[in-house]
């Protein structure tokens, strides 16, 4: 995903690694790097805030509306988004 | 955290700013085009044929493209060459730059704090964690990437190998010997 917005020119990669450099050096990251991919993740979150891409409330949002979803998928289904009971459609239609 | 990567997905495809099918395909190129098999022919090459190194030396971004192997980042290459003097290390202090092109992804230990630091502070120490002892003599230089700079390590060509083709040379030359990590496999 970093990959394909940086070839959007959305943002450059010396950018992105500064992020990332950041973010794997705060206090609070493992010591042995085994969160390295969470931190790759709050660099992404990071850069999209401030860029005005993904704000943190429209991906708090999004992903409860997944996690959600999840719930809501029977076992041994894909899981779509559509399964959220919250977000579906014809659900909020039929809500007086 | 599955659910907010889903998340970000989501609402960057709803942008319009990223296509999941190019993800899919960048994702297959890094898990099962690219790897250090594309470093191990730079590298044959480079032991092969005096002019292709010397290319290498002096503008390896383009010697290396020559191959068909660029960066997506615009990023520059640089490539050190082993001598019988002189070892070279590559590492990232900052966080993980690594050569994609011609090494793929890089490995869990390349980006773990430890190595990170110690490569630089006792790079004659975690050598020899790897298993390479080098003699106290020898020179060893670390070389630390970047976002713009990354480095590829041409080990030097093993005893034994004169005429042979480049195929064969290749199977020589390991992930981490291009890392620093490791000397190119002896001539079996």
């Amino acid at each position: 995903m970093v990959v394909a917005l940086h070839e959007r020119g959305l943002f450059g990669w010396a950018e992105w690694a500064e992020r990332l450099s950041a973010e794997v050096k705060r206090p609070e990251a493992a010591a042995d790097g085994s969160d390295y991919y969470e931190r790759w993740l709050a660099a992404l979150e990071r850069l999209l805030a401030e860029k005005g891409l993904a704000g943190h409330d429209e991906v708090d949002a999004v992903a409860a509306a997944w996690a959600r979803a999840a719930h809501a998928t029977p076992h041994g289904q894909p899981i779509v988004l559509e399964n959220d009971p919250e977000s579906a459609p014809s659900l909020s239609a039929a809500t007086p | 955290m599955a659910a907010r990567v889903r998340a970000l997905e989501t609402i960057l495809t709803r942008k319009g700013l990223i296509d999941p099918e190019a993800i899919d395909v960048i994702v297959d190129t890094y898990e099962t085009k690219v790897g250090p098999r594309n470093g191990a022919r730079v590298v044959a090459r480079a032991w092969s044929d005096p002019e292709f190194a010397d290319w290498l030396k002096r503008d390896a971004t383009a010697a290396i493209a020559s191959l068909g192997y660029s960066g997506r980042q615009g990023e520059h290459m640089q490539a050190v060459f082993n001598t019988a003097e002189t070892h070279n290390l590559v590492v990232c202090t900052l966080c993980s730059c690594y050569p994609w092109s011609v090494l793929g992804l890089p490995p869990v230990w390349y980006k773990a704090p430890p190595y990170r630091s110690r490569a630089v502070i006792d790079p004659r120490g975690v050598l020899q964690e790897f298993g390479l002892t080098l003699a106290a003599n020898k020179k060893i230089r670390v070389w630390d990437s970047t976002a713009e700079l990354r480095y590829l390590v041409v080990p030097q060509r093993p005893a034994d190998t004169d005429g042979w083709s480049e195929d064969k040379l290749a199977e020589l030359v390991t992930r981490d010997s291009m890392i620093g990590t490791a000397l190119a496999r002896e001539a079996a």
